[in-house]
This record gives C-alpha cells, sequence and structure tokens, in this order.
C-alpha cells in the first residue's frame, strides 16, 4: 500500500496544456469513475485548477501501473495525446506523497505562494471524491491532516498576511491608517482600470460614499452611477478633498493637478484627519512633496508596486517557516501511519495468546474438579497475569519499533513468529 | 515574607510572563501565544490585587505611603487601563509596550526598601490618600498614551517612508493608535487636575500655604501644563497624529522624573 501523487502543475507544463487538461468542476467525477475500474488504485481523488491537475491515490501492488492508469486516464478524458504531456507530470510516493499534498493544501505550492483559493478547491475535489466513494480511509486521514497543516500554516505563518496586489496593497494600507474602512469616503479623479479595480475592493472593504471628479462631467456621471456615487466638477476636487478620506488621482493630466500648497490648506480645513493619496496616473498628478505635509500619505503606483515585493519577499520569508511546519506534519503523520500497521498486529496477538489461556485454563479447572470459587479465582488471576507479563515486553517494544523507520520488520517477524498470518485469514 | 508581598512577587511573575508572551505574540503573530500572555497579565492583577488587600490590612492605612508602594501602585493601575483598553479595542499589540514598562516598575517597587514607613502627622489624612491615589492612576493613564504615542510615531514613520517592515505589520492602525491616545488623555487629564486641585487643599489645611513650591510640585504642575496643552490642541485647534505623539511623549518623561527622579533627588521625602 503507497500513498500516490501524479500530475503537472505551473511549473513542469506551459499554460495551454494545463489547460486542455484542466477538469471542470462539475466534471470530475466521471474521471475517477473511469480510475475506479483499475485494480492497483484503491483511493483516488483529482485536483484540477488552472495551475494544476493531479490525482492523489492509495496503490495497491505496482505503483507503476497505478501511474500508468492515471495517465491513461488523464489522456483519454480530455482527449490529449499521451506524449503530449507523460514527460511533464510528476510522481510522488510515500513521505515525498504526503508532503506534496501538505505543500498545496497550504498552498506553498502556488504560482503566488499564499493565494487563498487553493484550500477551498483541495477541499472541493475531496469532497467530490467522497461522494463518490473513491477516498477511503486512507485518503481521508491524510485529507483532514492536510486540512489541519494548511489551516497551522496560516496561523501561523505570515505566508497570506499581506497584499500582492497593486489595489489591495493599496487598501492594506487605508486599513493601517483608518483602522476599520466603514463608512470612509472616497474620491476618485480621472478614470482608469487600476483606478476601478482599487475603488472596487475598498467597496469591498466597507468603504461607503464614493465621489467622482472627471474633466468630462459626463464620463464622472457615468462612472458614479456604475459605483452608486456621486458626480462633482473637476473644478471642486480639491473642496471634496475636505471630506473625502482617500484619493485615488488617476487623470490623464500632463501637469501635476495638486501641489504642496494646496494639500497644506486642505489639511487644515479638514482639521489635521488623516488623508491617504494615491496617485496612480503616469505623469504623475501630486506632487511628491506632499508626502511631507503631516497626516498626509501619498504612494504612487511605483510605491504601491515596491509595497507588493517587499510582501512578496516577506512571503517567501514566511513560506520558508512553513516549510518547516509542513516537514514536522508530515513526520507525525508517517508515525501515525506506520503505528496503523501495529495496531493490528497488537490487537490480534493479544487475541492469540488469550485464546490460549482461555482454553487451557478450562482444561486445568476441569481436570482439577471440586474446587471452592477463591481457589477457581485464583487460579484465573494467575493466568491473567502470567499473559500479561509475558506480553509487556513486547508489546512495549513493538509499540516504540513502529515509530521508528525498521517498525514493519517487527511487526512482519512477529507475525510469523505467532502465526498471525494464517489466523487473520 | 509576608502575606501581601508573596502576592506581589506572584504578581512580578505574573506580568513577567505576561511581558513574554505578549513580545513572543508579536514576534510569532500566534493568536495562542497572545491568549496566555492575557491570562498571566490577569492572574498576575489578580495577584496584585489581593498583595494590596493584605497590605491595607496589615497598615490601616492605603498601601501609598512609600515609594514602594506608590511605584507598585502605579504599575497595579497601569495593567487595570491597559486590560480594559485590551478587551475594548481587541488589540495586544499594545501590551508588547505597557507590560515591559509595568515589568519594569514592578521589579524597581521590589528593589526598593519595603519596611512600612513611620509617616508623621502631617502625612496623615484621608485628602493626601485621595492625592496620591488620583495622581497615580491618572499617570497611569497617561503611561498607555506614552505608548500608543511611541507605537504611533513607529507607524507613522513606516508609513510615510513608505519601506514597510515587520513593524508595519504587526502594529494597529492609525486610528486605533490615536483613538487611544485621546481616550487615555481624556480619562487621565481630569485625575490629573482632580489630584493637583486636592493637593493644593490638603497644602493649605496642613501647612497653611500652598507656597512655597518644591521641586516636586512645580514639575507636576508642569506635567500638568503639557497634558492640558496637548489635550487644548487635540479638542480645540483638531491637532492630532505625530505631534500629539511627541507631546504625550515627553509629557510622560515628566511625569516619571516628577514621579520618580524628584523623590531621590530628595530622599527621605518619598511622596
Amino acid at each position: 500500500m503507497e500513498i500516490l501523487v501524479v500530475g503537472l502543475n505551473h511549473t513542469t507544463a506551459p499554460i495551454e496544456l494545463r489547460e486542455r487538461l484542466n477538469v471542470p468542476e462539475a466534471d470530475l467525477p466521471k474521471p475517477l469513475e473511469m480510475l475506479g475500474n483499475s485494480p492497483e488504485l484503491v483511493e483516488r481523488m483529482l485536483v484540477a485548477t488552472c495551475n494544476r491537475v493531479e490525482i492523489y491515490g492509495v496503490a495497491e501492488g505496482s505503483v507503476e501501473k497505478a501511474v500508468e492508469a492515471i495517465t491513461d486516464c488523464l489522456a483519454s478524458h480530455r482527449n490529449v495525446e499521451k506524449a503530449l504531456f507523460a514527460d511533464k507530470l510528476y510522481t510522488h510516493t510515500a513521505a515525498g506523497a504526503v508532503r506534496h499534498v501538505f505543500r498545496v493544501a497550504s498552498s506553498l505550492d502556488s504560482m503566488v505562494v499564499g493565494e487563498p483559493q487553493i484550500l477551498g478547491q483541495v477541499k472541493t475535489a475531496y469532497s467530490v471524491a467522497r461522494s463518490q466513494e473513491a477516498a477511503g480511509v486512507i485518503l481521508t486521514n491524510l485529507m483532514e491532516q492536510a486540512f489541519h497543516v494548511a489551516k497551522r500554516v496560516r496561523s501561523e505563518t505570515g505566508i497570506a498576511a499581506s497584499a500582492v496586489s497593486v489595489s489591495s496593497a493599496a487598501v492594506e494600507l487605508a486599513r493601517k491608517i483608518f483602522g476599520d474602512l466603514t463608512g470612509r469616503s472616497v474620491l476618485i479623479i480621472g478614470a482608469g482600470e487600476m483606478a476601478e479595480l482599487a475603488l472596487r475592493h475598498l467597496l469591498d472593504d466597507g468603504v461607503r460614499s464614493v465621489l467622482v471628479a472627471n474633466r468630462s462631467y459626463d464620463r464622472a456621471v457615468t462612472l458614479a452611477r456604475e459605483f452608486c456615487g456621486r458626480a462633482v466638477t473637476f473644478e471642486a476636487f480639491r473642496q471634496e478633498m475636505v471630506a473625502a478620506d482617500i484619493v485615488i488621482s488617476a487623470t490623464s493630466a500632463p501637469h501635476l493637478i495638486l501641489k504642496k500648497e494646496d494639500v497644506q490648506i486642505i489639511i487644515q480645513q479638514r482639521r489635521h484627519r488623516p488623508i491617504f493619496l494615491i496617485d496612480i496616473a503616469d505623469p504623475r498628478d501630486i506632487d511628491a512633496a506632499c508626502n511631507e505635509v503631516d497626516n498626509v500619505y501619498l504612494y504612487n503606483i511605483d510605491d504601491l508596486k515596491s509595497v507588493v515585493e517587499a510582501n512578496l519577499k516577506e512571503r517567501q520569508r514566511e513560506a520558508e517557516r512553513a516549510e518547516l511546519i509542513i516537514e514536522r506534519e508530515v513526520g507525525v503523520y508517517l508515525d501515525w501511519l506506520r503505528s496503523l500497521d501495529v495496531v493490528p498486529t497488537i490487537v490480534s496477538l493479544r487475541q492469540r495468546v488469550e485464546d490460549i489461556r482461555g482454553a487451557e485454563l478450562q482444561k486445568a479447572i476441569t481436570r482439577l474438579g471440586d474446587l471452592t470459587p477463591e481457589q477457581r479465582e485464583a487460579i484465573t488471576a494467575m493466568s491473567h497475569a502470567m499473559v500479561n507479563k509475558i506480553l509487556h515486553q513486547p508489546m512495549t517494544e513493538l509499540k516504540r519499533r513502529a515509530a521508528l523507520q525498521d517498525g514493519h520488520l517487527y511487526t512482519s517477524v512477529l507475525r510469523r513468529l505467532f502465526g498471525l498470518e494464517e489466523r487473520d485469514k | 515574607m509576608t502575606i501581601d508581598q508573596f502576592f506581589f512577587y506572584l504578581a512580578l511573575l505574573g506580568y513577567l510572563l505576561g511581558t513574554l508572551h505578549y513580545l513572543l505574540h508579536i514576534a510569532s503573530q500566534r493568536r495562542s501565544l497572545g491568549r496566555v500572555a492575557t491570562y498571566a497579565t490577569l492572574a498576575g492583577f489578580g495577584a496584585h490585587t489581593l498583595s494590596h488587600i493584605f497590605r491595607i490590612y496589615t497598615l490601616g492605612r492605603p498601601p501609598l505611603g512609600s515609594l514602594y508602594e506608590s511605584l507598585s501602585f502605579l504599575a497595579w493601575a497601569i495593567v487595570l487601563i491597559y486590560l480594559v483598553t485590551e478587551f475594548r479595542y481587541g488589540n495586544r499589540v499594545i501590551g508588547a509596550f505597557v507590560l515591559p514598562m509595568v515589568l519594569l516598575a514592578g521589579s524597581a517597587a521590589a528593589a526598593l526598601p519595603r519596611r512600612i514607613a513611620e509617616l508623621g502627622p502631617a502625612f496623615q489624612g484621608v485628602g493626601l490618600w485621595v492625592h496620591v491615589a488620583l495622581a497615580i492612576l491618572g499617570n497611569a493613564a497617561f503611561a498607555l498614551t506614552f505608548c500608543t504615542g511611541l507605537m504611533y510615531i513607529l507607524q507613522e514613520r513606516q508609513l510615510k517612508s513608505r519601506l514597510l517592515g515587520r513593524m508595519h505589520f504587526r502594529l494597529p492602525s492609525l486610528d486605533l493608535l490615536d483613538d487611544v491616545s485621546v481616550k487615555s488623555l481624556l480619562f487621565g487629564f481630569p485625575l490629573l487636575t482632580l489630584a493637583l486641585i486636592t493637593g493644593v487643599i490638603w497644602a493649605e489645611y496642613t501647612r497653611g500655604s500652598f507656597l512655597p513650591l518644591y521641586g516636586r510640585e512645580t514639575w507636576s504642575i508642569l506635567s500638568w501644563l503639557i497634558y492640558g496643552g496637548l489635550l487644548y490642541a487635540r479638542l480645540s485647534a483638531g491637532w492630532r497624529g505625530r505631534k500629539a505623539a511627541i507631546l504625550a511623549i515627553i509629557g510622560f518623561c515628566l511625569v516619571l522624573f516628577t514621579l520618580i527622579g524628584v523623590s531621590l533627588l530628595r530622599t527621605g521625602r518619598v511622596l
């Protein structure tokens, strides 16, 4: 019995190939059903996202045959020639497979390390496999453990703590300035894809009032309607800044539209309430010197990009910590898996000795004839004590060995010595 | 070791564990460590409260009669105000700044002689106890203003420089820090004012006159003026943020000087 991972991801296969092999959520049961016909793969589940197509399974007997069955299934299901992707596939078994599953669920194997979607996708894949009865005891335990590890990684490292896109970085900064964004107001000057994306992010975070200023008032009205906001004339944007907490500037003006002197006046009128200026225009809309004014926080697009870069580096550092957690958890899981083999051995050993004890006791009591209840009890107690004393040492040793590399050796020897194999059959 | 001392040491142990875990919490960002920090601090606070109760029982007067007792009471009051803040805002990062200060005040108290001071007749009377208790509670609130002011400046520097280090992600938002600052100021200032008034009344009553001013009184009035000015600037001129934080830090340095510096300079008079 071997835990097995076969698949390809964004590091081994180009996007065109991944797209061709990808399986939409609704189609997940089909390949699982197909794989159910191969006797080498006793348990299986399929994880398919735009960045990876992977099969997690439990192989009985030949791993090569299981891998072949999986490759065939992927090829025939999506009508892709085997030769196109066979060399892109990776195969992990045993500890490597467990580690891979933990890393995927914890988002360490993702293109953007720490991205949150993958855990949900793995959970979906698992629940589909369960409803198909394709996931048995081993996969169930493996996945439960993987979800536990993912939770640990998320809560104990900052792997997903910081923003890795420009617009979410802007929102993160706004939160560090204003705390809760509920009820804050935002003024958007000009228009553009990036500005609208940032605005959408802010609205998701509770920002309520939206003001739109544009050189073309009609354009402002259209945009305002889209975001349930209010359009203001371009000339009035400085006055509006007295009330707005966050200003996104994205005009196509060839010169600066906001100078340090303007901001000094505005901040006075705001009674020094902080203001967050986001300049995503190229060329710049806002004079860089505005940042020197107290309670004014100015970030331009390059600043935001370098924040994102720093965040990615921070994630990388946190990912190293996460790898340590994973390594420990893989160890814990494998220990558990090994002791799994030992437990039935111990149970059947006990059972075997107990049977002998019962039979011999019965014989002895019949031979001895009339006994007082006290005598009967003394003999019974003696038999129990002997069995327990004899079994104590080997069982302790077996449990201890179970956690070590050669655990299976001891179980197999013990099984043969006591003839447990024949008994189980 | 008397029973109040036993509980005092127990409290110090709680604060030590609290300090360590608040720092570990901020470094590792593990929630479980933060919870341990809160429990340890709560336990320390409980023990500290018991210590005060036993000391009151032994002395037959409030435990505010020596520098040891004052420092111990200050540490207790800071923890009280901090814990209320933590539960109110649900933020444990401030603890990593406040608890080391508590530990320092507590340890300083532990290092001081703990014999029961024989107080002259001039140092008796309810008026004096009220004065001292109010002053210490007010200053405990300013200790919190000091910490959030410090944190504000750290966070503000990160945001202004656009170089966001690890501190940036761990520190709370400027808004929260400023909010705690202004609330602790609003809580502390009336207490300090009342303390000054009761102090004047007590001096009039016992010495016949508030004058002449000794060093200690002068420093008290100076810090009252600074905090009063800060509060006025905040409420009427809309001063906030960095400047307010700097002033709060200066004010607290003066407070520390009044409480400890002047007392040590003029040994023999520790009140």
